[in-house]
């Protein structure tokens, strides 16, 4: 079996890129970039790993290296936050549409302005329908295991879309967690070798990325759609035989005393580990309180929402960006539509916590679930509200 | 219709619309926008060819008696062929007329 020793998780984050063996790292190396990829220009620089590292001269360019590299077949990964991530949007969404299996570490800031380098959820949020697939980390373990994980979907023939694990920024990304790497045989046996369906090669010549006059496009957004849509089982069936070859298990959407539940905590990250918490002090109260970790953003696991949530009798969602379209946060307007969609109809209430690095406790957690209760008692209108906000 | 413009259901796309056959644009019949088409009067063509070596996508073709024969799937109205022909012998004329 592997080792486990004490890792910063951004270090952790490249150990496991160079386990799986890329052969291409394009990345911006200036805030808000990590020491992912410093590390990994490191170990190449050092002859730890045989890849080609790019240094180029922003994150729309680091993007645009790993279409070109995942294009010609390349094994590739960058890694990016928040302002940089926004700058690199433009080339994720072609990245998707052109089916490339390339895989990033976004680590999640808040977006300027004010300046912040801190985490929220404000960046996940500008991309999350860029057609890439996204699976969210809450510990140092869980990001080497989703990023391993990462490869084997991507690259599966029956999925070939790009991946992105999220974890949340310094409260992740910069602290120092215990963490066991597999070794680089393991993950051999776990994923194969990149066999790209299609790529460039002079031999064989196509045109990637053409143009889709107004009688293409339609039809190509529709096969992007269903790929996406059909990625899940492929998801579920690689965390499966995860759990054959490394013991641990992940599900798209992870629960936490949610069995007899009657209060149910929805949220993304590492934010779910305090109010795990919390919920031990308020079972301890005899309160039914239960939370459901959002483990995949994309595709939303909309099945498995449902059958977590469909005895709730109160629903608060967490989201740690704002929506700015003044009734309901991001995370919170999709778990509504499910719920509607089901014919479900618990009380929903969207709290809007944690920006820009502002700590959430165990004790916001508890204050949380009593102001939810009194407003379903009082049946308040639904909505949002920003906690912990100084007046 | 669909498939003789060269269209195809989503299904049978390649992997990100990719294009698996170099040289292949000639498959995709794309002049249905225009809004007229250039009307050749043979009496007045000299067999000179300037249609078919200015036109921009691939309209005429040549026939063996000579002259040039037009394929509208390709055609844009643009109108070049009109305005280039030295003997007045195309007109442009517009759709639905």
């Amino acid at each position: 079996m592997g080792r486990r020793v004490g890792m910063e998780v951004s270090i952790a984050a490249a150990e496991a890129v160079a386990l799986v063996d890329v052969d291409v790292v394009a990345a911006y190396p200036i805030t808000p970039q990590t020491h992912i990829v410093e590390h990994l220009s490191e170990l190449v620089a050092n002859g730890h790993l045989d890849a080609e590292f790019v240094p180029v001269e922003s994150e729309h360019s680091a993007m645009s290296v790993c279409v070109g590299a995942a294009a010609a077949g390349a094994r590739t990964f960058t890694s990016t936050s928040a302002q940089g991530y926004a700058l690199m949007v433009e080339i994720c969404y072609i990245a998707s549409s052109m089916r490339l299996p390339i895989v990033m570490a976004v680590v999640n800031r808040a977006l300027s302005a004010p300046i912040s380098i801190w985490n929220d959820h404000a960046d996940m949020m500008l991309a999350r329908d860029t057609g890439w697939i996204q699976t969210v980390a809450e510990n140092g373990q869980e990001v080497v295991d989703l990023l391993i994980h990462a490869y084997r979907v991507a690259e599966d023939h029956r999925v070939l879309l790009p991946v992105i694990v999220n974890f949340d920024g310094f409260i992740l990304s910069h602290v120092i967690e215990p963490i066991e790497l597999p070794s680089k045989e393991e993950v051999q046996k776990y994923l194969p070798p990149y066999k790209p369906l299609l790529r460039l090669d002079p031999k064989n010549p196509v045109t990637m990325g053409p143009v889709g006059v107004p009688e293409i496009y339609t039809e190509a957004k529709k096969a992007q759609d269903e790929a996406l849509k059909n990625s899940k089982k492929v998801i579920i069936e690689a965390w499966d035989e995860f759990t054959k070859h490394f013991g641990r298990t992940y599900r798209p959407v992870e629960t936490y005393k949610c069995e007899d539940a009657e209060i149910i905590l929805v949220m993304m990250g590492s934010i779910a580990e305090t109010a795990m918490r919390a919920v031990d002090s308020m079972r301890a109260r005899g309160k039914k309180v239960g939370i459901a970790r959002i483990r995949l953003f994309r595709p939303f696991p909309v099945e498995e929402l449902v059958s977590v949530l469909k005895n709730a009798r109160i629903v608060a969602v967490l989201d740690r960006a704002l929506g700015f379209n003044g009734h309901v946060g991001p995370l919170c307007a999709e778990v509504k539509s499910v719920l509607f969609d089901h014919g479900l109809t618990p009380y929903v209430w969207n709290y809007i916590a944690g920006l820009g690095g502002r700590d959430v406790t165990v004790e916001n957690f508890t204050e949380m679930v009593d102001m939810v209760e009194a407003k379903a008692a009082k049946k308040e209108p639904m909505g949002y509200e920003i906690i912990n906000v100084r007046e | 219709m669909a498939k003789e413009l060269g269209l195809h259901s989503w299904r049978e796309l390649a992997l990100g619309a990719a294009i698996l056959t170099p040289g292949s644009a000639s498959e995709l019949k794309t002049g249905d926008w225009r809004s007229s088409r250039p009307v050749v009067d043979y009496e007045k063509c000299v067999k000179c060819g300037r249609c078919y070596i200015l036109c921009p996508d691939m309209v005429y073709s040549p026939r063996e008696d000579g002259y040039y024969e037009l394929n509208y799937y390709y055609c844009k109205g643009c109108g070049i062929c009109a305005q280039e022909c030295p003997k007045d012998a195309i007109e442009m004329v517009e759709e639905g007329e």
